[in-house]
């Protein structure tokens, strides 16, 4: 589904990505987890150029992506993302934040693009909120509408930031809930967090990064329990 | 007093015809200047330096010179090519030196709105001015507006040296009925009286929209009401 081949990414002198080689499969849920610093952050805001790659390409369904802005538009019409700290339109209410690309971008009608926006605010959830501005919502609830944003391009990839990174322990629930529903219904996923539960009973494969570098990867069970890195295993039972 | 009230009686319409020409001096400048400011302020944020250039260049003159100069210079520079009314040449004058002013208001504050916002509006596919038009100027604009009506209180007061040029507006006015009646105090005074009101209803209508657009949005408004359903929220959640 979405592959990036060798992968190089510098910040200043800083070599933040050192040759990153990851394939996803369809319907595949891929959890990157790492120390901060690591590039998991850098690697998956690379998967839809919100960074600037130097070295290497990604290839959508096998066709590599150009650099050329019109194709960067279409490739992120295709990936969605959600980000660590929502990024919500504090302008518009959760339907209008839902619905502004569908409208503005694919010139979806009003009317069709306000049913679609109202079944995803329900299927998070949060169909009492459609008229809600982001600022009368809980940080979770923030979170749920932006999901619910991402999806209204109907993505055939779904990039997760840390999404439950700035939110109250109490409300983590919630959005985990909505994704792991997601990953059920097969959306292709490819998480950064440190839900390490989420990692172990959603994810297909967990990625192991450090200082820029895939240490390891493997099926959740075969990692969380005999993890082969010693960093790995350092690393899990500081944060387990 | 009574003199002042006299004069004030007796040319009342002239300074009105004067309110009237301030009054479109001052719109036809401060649509212009808007314009001007707004591309100016996208030229500064461009990522192609001639353009930054360019930008930072104009600001730094225009900022740079007084406005009396600046007029002359462009009254004179223009007229010698084409004959422009008095006016016109004025309401220029006006815009350009305004709109270097706000453009940094623009640049401002296009650059407070959170980059996350522009980064959220392209991961959706929105290409980049479709953005900047839906997302940041929107938020950039109501950030602005205080400073803006600042610098439109300010752009109204100095539509007065336009008087120079030979526009009867308030100020022209006042010299005029200064050299017809030798009352320069009183002739001047009731001019003051002229500016003083058209900016107080100028400082009612920009508060009033302040109020509206913060009404939309703002958290201070609708806190207590958030609030309240926050918590009837986490009351069904833990119940």
């Amino acid at each position: 589904m979405i592959r990036a081949v060798n992968i190089h990414k510098w910040f200043g002198d800083l070599h933040v990505l050192r040759g990153i080689n990851l394939d996803v499969a369809k319907s595949e849920v891929v959890v990157l987890i790492g120390p901060s610093g690591s590039g998991k952050t850098t690697l998956l805001r690379s998967l839809n150029f919100l960074e600037q790659i130097d070295v290497g390409s990604i290839y959508l369904d096998d066709q590599e992506i150009d650099h050329k802005q019109a194709a960067l538009n279409k490739l992120r019409e295709r990936v969605g993302m959600v980000f660590q700290q929502f990024n919500l339109f504090p302008h518009m209410t959760a339907l209008e934040n839902v619905i502004e690309a569908p409208v503005h971008v694919k010139h979806m009608p009003r009317a069709e693009a306000r049913t679609m926006g109202l079944d995803l605010l329900a299927s998070v959830g949060l169909s009492d909120k459609a008229d809600c501005h982001p600022s009368e919502l809980s940080g979770g609830q923030q979170q749920r509408v932006a999901i619910a944003r991402a999806l209204a391009m109907s993505p055939d990839v779904m990039l997760f930031d840390e999404v439950t990174s700035a939110l109250d322990p109490e409300l983590v629930s919630d959005v985990l809930k909505v994704m792991q529903q997601l990953a059920r219904s097969g959306m292709t996923m490819i998480v950064v967090t440190h839900e390490m539960g989420f990692a172990r009973e959603v994810s297909d494969r967990v990625v192991m990064m450090d200082e820029g570098q895939i240490l390891e990867e493997g099926s959740p069970e075969h990692f969380f329990v005999c993890p082969e890195h010693e960093r790995t295993k350092r690393f899990l039972k500081e944060i387990l | 007093m009574s003199l002042y009230w006299s004069i004030f009686y007796h040319n009342f319409w002239t300074y009105m015809a004067g309110a009237r020409l301030t009054i479109e001096l001052s719109v036809v400048s401060l649509i212009l200047a808007t314009l001007l400011g707004l591309f100016v302020a996208f030229m500064n944020l461009s990522s192609l330096w001639p353009l930054r250039l360019g930008a930072e260049g104009f600001i730094g003159l225009i900022r740079g010179l007084p406005l009396i100069v600046q007029l002359m210079f462009l009254y004179y520079g223009i007229t010698a090519v084409l004959v422009l009314p008095a006016f016109w040449a004025g309401s220029f004058a006006l815009a350009v030196c305004e709109g270097a002013y706000v453009a940094e208001i623009f640049r401002g504050a296009i650059q407070s709105i959170d980059k996350g916002q522009y980064e959220a509006a392209r991961s959706l596919g929105m290409p980049h001015w479709l953005g900047m038009r839906r997302v940041v100027l929107p938020q950039a604009f109501k950030r602005a507006i205080p400073a803006l009506g600042n610098q439109f209180i300010i752009g109204l007061k100095d539509s007065s040296l336009v008087a120079y040029l030979g526009v009867m507006e308030i100020y022209g006015t006042a010299l005029l009925i200064q050299a017809d009646t030798f009352r320069a105090m009183q002739a001047f005074a009731v001019a003051g009286f002229f500016y003083l009101v058209m900016i107080i209803i100028l400082t009612l209508g920009l508060r009033r929209v302040e109020r509206r657009l913060n009404a939309s949005t703002s958290t201070e408004v609708r806190s207590s009401r958030a609030q309240k359903a926050f918590i009837r929220d986490r009351t069904q959640e833990l119940s």
